[in-house]
């Protein structure tokens, strides 16, 4: 029997209510057990002047972004997370549109950047006594970003409710250890730290600069039962000499189509570990989970997910529980959901035998190794190569990756260098790129084309495969 | 020799081109150790699938990952054998 978890009003509710232990959070540099904060605080000042504010979560430390989730959700009426590899110069725009009036950081991720006037709170893991708490609760909104079209995040706001709606919080007759690949400011990891927190079980947290090695010893010395990545960072894990440093029961993939090769090399590697590869989104919450380690997903998902819609609407996968996301906030924002309910995940898929496959995006979108990259983003840094008339940004399929980015390119002298001058105009112009694109979405390769194809309506000719 | 020969040369040129710092080359230096990040990686296994013409990662469903230089070089020796 499913004990639903979302009934907390606030995540320090869900870890003050009953008695069995709590787990620790462990980073590669602090350790905290999650029971001392309920008489200790690891905000500093005084946590009730940010009652009722809009606070930005930035540290470069996971476990204080941990702490500062668990101390502000109830108080704070939203947050937002800020990744550590969104670039700083997104962060007017973010803070101006999530109405932020308080920065949450430990003092080591905004050297340099501008804050303007809003309140700044020092969140460390080393715990002072709670100096009062008011038993009032706040609907904090959580706001969480992911890659748009221009480069801009966009800003997803979710509730404590929709994020925990897929966390069984039954409590396991064994001893969990949660560890994740994941940072937890992406959806994939902190639907890892819920689930921990809210099954009472310690987690292990990567650091943004771990090498994954480090992780993985980490993770095994602290006794990892459960552990969760993209597909991208399990193929890396299972190519480090310290993947048998872990011993996982469970083992869950997701963020990436989760291949049949990878799926085969988890579990060859793991042998005594269940596998199971989810599909979720930041916009529509976790959709469902398949066990049986095979690609893709049964037909039978479409109708026997218990609290989940999945219908399949023009080969494009659709998503309605209370797990979605509520809205977009930003400029201009778009529709999350459909009247009905539905998000449309803009993942395309084909029945073949009584199973989905995954196909790509509708949209173009290339995740490269759980990272989204927006052609039209990577389009518009080359168009504006002085010697560039057109560009086309493609994928291409990739063993590690999953995917890469590659570009077509038109060039404004149609005759175009040849030999060693066109392989030296092809860097220059990934060099262009990688200053001012993250370096996964710098075309790993371009090749110069005599002629882009238009469709009907003038828009370059899409043909992802 | 050839193939060995090719693989360095391309490591070398992605590790220029990503900014990053390779130490010495050897067989039993863990691929993780190379000094590559997963898109570096990512990037050399697609630049050596255009100059030798064989993808052992994606070929070989059931193929364990290579751990060390040494295991990557004849992953890539016996998939030009097979193709050859």
């Amino acid at each position: 029997m499913r004990t639903p978890c979302n009934r907390f009003p606030s995540l320090r509710d869900a870890i003050a209510a009953g008695a069995t232990p709590r787990g620790d959070l462990i980073g590669a540099e602090h350790r905290v057990a999650l029971g001392d904060l309920l008489l200790r605080s690891a905000i500093a000042s005084d946590a009730e002047q940010t009652r009722g504010r809009s606070v930005l979560i930035a540290a470069a430390d996971p476990v204080v972004v941990a702490l500062a989730l668990i101390e502000f959700d109830g108080l704070a009426r939203r947050m937002t997370l800020y990744p550590p590899d969104l670039a700083l110069e997104h962060l007017p725009y973010v803070m101006r549109h999530a109405e932020v009036d308080a920065l949450v950081s430990d003092g080591k991720f905004f050297s340099g950047a501008s804050l303007g006037t809003a309140q700044q709170v020092l969140c460390t893991p080393a715990l002072v006594p709670r100096v009062r708490a008011s038993p009032e609760r706040l609907p904090t909104e959580w706001v969480l970003l992911t890659s748009g079209t221009t480069g801009r995040p966009k800003m997803v706001q979710h509730t404590l409710a929709s994020l925990t709606g897929a966390i069984d919080a039954s409590p396991s007759s064994t001893e969990v250890v949660w560890g994740t690949f994941y940072d937890i400011r992406r959806y994939g990891g902190l639907q890892i730290l819920l689930r921990a927190v809210l099954t009472r079980s310690s987690l292990v947290l990567t650091n943004p600069q771990e090498q994954v090695g480090d992780f993985l010893r980490r993770a095994g010395e602290a006794g990892v039962t459960h552990i969760s990545g993209t597909p991208s960072h399990w193929r890396r894990a299972l190519m480090s000499p310290a993947a048998d440093r872990i011993a996982p029961r469970y083992v869950r993939l997701s963020g990436e189509i989760a291949d049949q090769a990878v799926l085969n090399s988890v579990r060859s590697f793991y042998a005594d570990a269940e596998i199971s590869h989810a599909f979720a989104t930041t916009e529509a919450g976790v959709a469902f989970d398949v066990r049986d380690a095979l690609s893709g997903f049964p037909a039978s998902v479409l109708s026997g997910t218990p609290d989940v819609d999945v219908k399949v609407v023009d080969a494009t996968l659709c998503v309605r529980s209370s797990r979605t996301a509520q809205r977009y906030l930003g400029e201009n924002p778009p529709l999350l959901k459909d009247p009905e309910g539905f998000v449309d995940t803009g993942d395309v898929v084909e029945l073949r035998e009584g199973r989905y496959y995954f196909q790509g995006r509708r949209d173009g979108v290339i995740n490269v190794g759980g990272l989204k990259v927006h052609p039209e983003e990577v389009e518009g840094v080359l168009n504006r190569h002085p010697l560039v008339r057109l560009s086309l940004v493609k994928k291409k399929k990739n063993p590690i990756t999953g995917a890469l980015v590659i570009a077509d390119v038109l060039l404004k002298d149609p005759s175009g260098p040849e030999g060693e001058q066109a392989c030296e105009l092809q860097q220059a112009i990934q060099r262009f790129c990688r200053q001012s694109l993250a370096p996964h979405k710098v075309p790993a390769a371009i090749r110069f084309v005599p002629a882009l194809a238009m469709s009907e309506t003038g828009k370059l000719a899409r043909h992802d495969g | 020799m050839k193939i060995r020969s090719e693989i360095f040369g391309q490591i070398k040129q992605v590790a220029q081109e990503q900014g990053q710092r390779l130490g010495p080359l050897s067989d039993d230096l863990p691929l993780l150790n190379l000094g590559l990040d997963s898109l570096g990686f990512a990037i050399l296994v697609s630049r050596l699938e255009a100059v030798l013409g064989v993808d052992p990662f994606s070929n070989n469903e059931d193929a364990p990952f290579p751990v060390n230089l040494g295991d990557f070089l004849r992953f890539y020796e016996n998939a030009v054998q097979q193709v050859s």
